[in-house]
């Protein structure tokens, strides 16, 4: 399997990768961060998935990818519906979503990765929904009631997206040849954007002291565990790991976020408040 | 904003409270209890009213079916959402809005919890049978569904994804005829 080039780091860049990270943490205080994080995640993953519709290689695989695009932006609306709430300055999530720039969005890089394709996508799912099924299983117990009840209800629906892009990934690394090897590439392109679910930075780590978030470093065994079971049953080896890549959770991020958001974001910037 | 004054003659009207709906294993309140109490046969008049409001997707159950109408009292109804992205949520809240509007329940609010979380268990029994009798499989554990067009137990799923987030697309492998099963939360 080809490796990608490994990540050149600028001299006197520190390991973390977040070398030009602005030293503002959690603007707008610790829950309004995290509730950032999380809906960020679930709307650029939602939207991504949303550009399959009517592409996808069957009817069946296009019903599924809405369909979990659709509940990744049902999270998006109650995280960031009660992220406006919380700030209290008359934002809701239809502003945090279509009025915030690339800079002030908290989502994680693997997110925002090109959709590529479908065994690429089906990596990115499998990386992600894995690890957002066992951040929820935790979140259930949040100190913030809205959390812990979004992710009581949504840790349901995210099981079916990680069993369903493990059964792809599984499918498609033990298939044909050609299958095979967009597989191993899809998981190639992927696998750099992991440790970042794993990064506890400062804010993170303050919102797990204080009971809102969920400390991930927690579940990474587990989630290498599983990670490794499903690429076992695919007959895959996992990529080796490269330097990660930080920043997305303190807004930076890779060229791809841009043109996300241009699209998504287009009409209500060019007729704001405009409605049905 | 709808009002009555604008909607065909017999819509505006109160509805007659019948008791059709309700959580099953709700006993009627006593009449002597309505007289000391007429919150009480408020309350059952809203849960007739509620009774009355299909689900926009499934017309055949009623939002009391569906076990998404969680409580009443005079003045508010408690509302959940069954699954997180359903885009149908917004239109059964307004669906109810203009049910109690139009029975005269102008000033019951309508309130939305998240907590605890809907699950296909508060689904009614009646919702099931009538879920079943219109072609969707009802919610169950067992592994394999029963097919709701003649009823053999020889089915696979054919996509854990349908038609709406609550389904599942199930094929039956007796009939071959193809269909939706309510996915078990």
């Amino acid at each position: 399997m080809a490796s990608l080039p490994p990540i050149d780091l600028p001299r006197g860049a520190t390991g973390d990768g977040s070398f030009d990270a602005p030293a503002r943490d959690a603007v707008g205080g610790v829950l309004f961060d995290t509730l950032l994080r999380l809906g960020d995640d679930s709307l650029i993953l939602g939207q991504r998935l949303g550009e399959w519709c009517g592409h996808a290689p069957s009817v069946e695989v296009d019903l599924s990818l809405a369909n979990m695009a659709l509940d990744l932006i049902g999270q998006a609306s109650h995280f960031l519906n009660h992220a406006g709430a919380v700030e209290g300055k008359g934002r809701d999530g239809d502003a945090l979503a279509f009025r915030r720039d690339v800079l002030d969005f908290r989502n994680c890089w693997l997110v925002e990765q090109p959709n590529g394709d479908f065994a690429q996508t089906m990596a990115r799912q499998l990386l992600f929904s894995t690890w957002q099924e066992m951040l929820f299983g935790r979140l259930q117990a949040s100190a913030d009631e809205t959390i812990a009840a979004v992710a009581a209800k949504a840790v349901k629906e995210v099981r079916y997206h990680a069993e369903l892009s493990a059964e792809w990934v599984i499918r498609l690394g033990d298939g044909t040849d050609e299958s095979r090897r967009r597989m191993a590439d899809g998981l190639d392109w992927m696998w750099r954007f992991v440790p970042e679910l794993f990064e506890m930075d400062a804010a993170a780590a303050e919102s797990a002291a204080q009971g809102i978030g969920a400390d991930v470093s927690l579940f990474r065994e587990d989630y290498d565990a599983r990670i490794r079971a499903v690429l076992a049953q695919a007959t895959l080896e996992a990529p080796a790991d490269q330097r990660p890549i930080l920043g997305g959770r303190r807004g930076h991020h890779s060229e791809h976020l841009g043109h996300i958001l241009a699209p998504m974001q287009y009409l209500p910037r060019t007729y704001p408040d405009a409605t049905w | 904003m709808v009002t009555a004054a604008v909607r065909p003659p017999g819509e505006g009207a109160p509805r007659k409270a019948v008791r059709c709906g309700g959580p099953e294993g709700r006993n009627p309140a006593p009449y002597f209890k309505d007289v000391l109490d007429p919150g009480l046969r408020r309350g059952d008049e809203i849960w007739a009213v509620l009774a009355t409001v299909p689900d926009p997707e499934i017309p055949v159950v009623s939002v009391v079916d569906l076990g998404i109408v969680r409580a009443v009292t005079p003045d508010r109804v408690t509302i959940t959402p069954t699954y997180t992205g359903c885009p149908a949520t917004q239109v059964i809240e307004r669906d109810i809005r203009d049910a109690l509007d139009a029975a005269g329940f102008r000033d019951v609010a309508i309130e939305t919890t998240l907590a605890p979380p809907w699950t296909t268990d508060w689904i009614t029994e009646s919702g099931k049978a009538k879920l079943h009798a219109y072609g969707i499989a009802p919610p169950s554990e067992a592994a394999t569904a029963t097919c709701p067009q003649c009823g053999s137990a020889e089915t696979e799923e054919l996509s854990r994804f349908g038609s709406t987030p609550c389904k599942a697309l199930w094929r039956c492998r007796a009939c071959l005829e193809p269909f939706d099963r309510f996915k078990c939360h």
